[in-house]
């Protein structure tokens, strides 16, 4: 968190020398270097609490589906898709979490069934409610990072 | 290098609040009589090696509903499906029955064979279209509309008459092998926001949990099928919307070119199954 707030008032005052209000990243300006998204999407650092909402919320990050998550015990049925994400900040940098999160692909490859929440590179015939949209807002995708970022064994 | 360290944890035996995946080790002989082939070895060129039916993909209650054919649902679909073999409708004054007669024996292995080459139309027709046809060209009545009640029912009746005969279709008539490779370009490309394939979830990651869902190999030998959550019979091509519909994707017209290549493609996928119809699923 304080690594997220020193990034973001590093953009913040450098980007608009005077405002306290920093630019979201638009899903086709982020840049995954290495498999890492270091800076803030938002400019703001992540609120776990809805982070965790997201992570279950069906209709948003519905990661759940997927991913094992000893912390959401209380919720019925967890997927068994992907690797349990108990740990996952043990395993990973907020930088490299977020990288997987905006576009998982840019970090498994091509090949994962997991969705890119922050991206527009995705598959043909998107339906039109979804179309030029991502799956998450870039302060969602902020508030699931720093959500992992508490999932420490 | 990120994918192995993840492949490590994926092997790991889930605890707590996973469910147990992978198929059941079971057998299904309905009412004790007629076994049905739920296991198989894939045809030549297949990417799976074995073809598991869905069946094995659901509850042990579920199982024994389609094991009983006096407790699955799916059966009162097929007695009106006979009630509509023998029913006079269209200015032709006919039935099914006035041509086909007897359809234990008529329709015996069509269910199995099906879709095939239509050289008139110059597509390939599965049993729905090619009710349709029958009922314009020969009895002289309106075709029926995706999904209407007595669609399902009568196709139902159809594909039943070919129970636990294995699914096998001819690729080599008319120009079956190219829609067989449309098809097969449909199943392995991503669609929507998701950016899913076919191939993603049913090949990929058969056997495992995607949240309250057992994914099973997606093969096509049950249908229709009788859906729990549904209450109520589901045609292939409502379940292939569906499937494409969950990737966040417009999906294509029933009994278009697209989704009867598919059709094609998933059947052959399938060679080998039994014909399960009715099936139950969750
Ligand atoms: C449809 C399945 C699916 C969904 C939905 C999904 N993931 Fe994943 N995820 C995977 C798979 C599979 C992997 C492993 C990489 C691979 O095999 O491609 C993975 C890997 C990960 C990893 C790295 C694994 C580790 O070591 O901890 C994290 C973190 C992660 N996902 C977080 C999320 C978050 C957060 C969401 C929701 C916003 C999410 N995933 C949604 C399938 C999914
Ligand atoms: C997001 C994952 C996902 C994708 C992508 C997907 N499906 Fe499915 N499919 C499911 C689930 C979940 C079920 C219900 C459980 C089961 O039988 O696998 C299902 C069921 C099916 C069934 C019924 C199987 C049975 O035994 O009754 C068929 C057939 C099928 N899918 C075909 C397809 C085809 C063809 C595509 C591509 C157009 C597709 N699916 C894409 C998740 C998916």
């Amino acid at each position: 968190m304080t690594k997220g707030f020193v990034i973001s008032m590093a953009i913040a005052s450098a980007a608009l020398a005077g405002s306290a209000v920093a630019e979201t990243i638009a899903p086709d300006a982020v840049e995954i270097v290495d498999m890492e998204v270091a800076a803030s999407l938002t400019g703001q650092p992540g609120d776990p609490i809805a982070g965790r909402k997201t992570f279950a919320d069906r209709g948003k990050g519905n990661c759940l589906a997927c991913h094992l998550n000893e912390d959401l015990k209380e919720q019925l049925f967890h997927g068994e898709v992907g690797p349990p994400v108990d740990g996952a900040a043990d395993r990973w940098t907020a930088s490299q979490l977020r990288a997987i999160v905006v576009n998982s692909k840019d970090v498994f490859g091509g090949q994962t069934i997991m969705p890119g929440f922050y991206t527009l590179n995705v598959g043909i015939n998107v339906a039109e409610e979804y179309q030029g949209k991502t799956i998450l807002t870039a302060q969602e995708v902020e508030d699931v990072v720093a959500y992992l970022m508490t999932l420490s064994q | 290098m990120a994918i192995c360290a993840i492949s490590g944890f994926l092997s790991l035996a889930l605890g707590g609040t996973v469910m147990a995946g992978g198929p059941a080790d079971d057998k299904l002989v309905i009412d004790g009589e007629i076994e049905i082939i739920t296991r198989t070895a894939a045809p030549d060129g297949h990417p799976l090696g074995e073809l598991i039916s869905g069946w094995h993909y659901r509850t042990e209650e579920t199982r024994a509903l389609e094991a009983d054919s006096f407790q699955n649902p799916g059966m009162l679909y097929v007695e009106r499906g006979a009630e509509i073999w023998n029913t006079v409708e269209g200015d032709a004054g006919k039935s099914c029955a006035s041509c086909h007669e007897d359809a234990s024996e008529t329709m015996k292995g069509v269910g199995a064979s099906y879709p095939k080459w239509n050289e008139a139309a110059g597509k390939p027709f599965n049993i729905e279209l090619q009710i349709n046809e029958c009922r314009e060209a020969n009895m002289g009545a309106k075709p029926y509309k995706f999904d209407a009640a007595d669609q399902k029912a009568l196709t139902t009746y159809i594909k039943h008459q070919s129970l636990g005969m294995p699914v096998g279709i001819d690729l080599s008539t008319g120009a079956m092998q190219e829609w067989w490779d449309k098809g097969k370009e449909v199943y392995y490309t991503r669609t929507g926001q998701l950016n899913l394939a076919c191939a993603t979830c049913h090949e990929g990651y058969n056997g495992m949990f995607i949240r309250a869902d057992h994914l099973s190999q997606g093969n096509v030998n049950g249908f229709p099928t009788y859906r729990l959550k549904q209450a109520d019979m589901v045609s292939l091509h409502n379940r292939f919307r569906g499937c494409i519909r969950d990737t966040r994707a417009e999906f294509p017209p029933a009994f278009s070119d697209s989704l009867m290549a598919l059709e094609v493609y998933v059947t052959w996928r399938s060679s080998g199954l039994s014909v399960e119809t009715p099936a139950v699923r969750q």
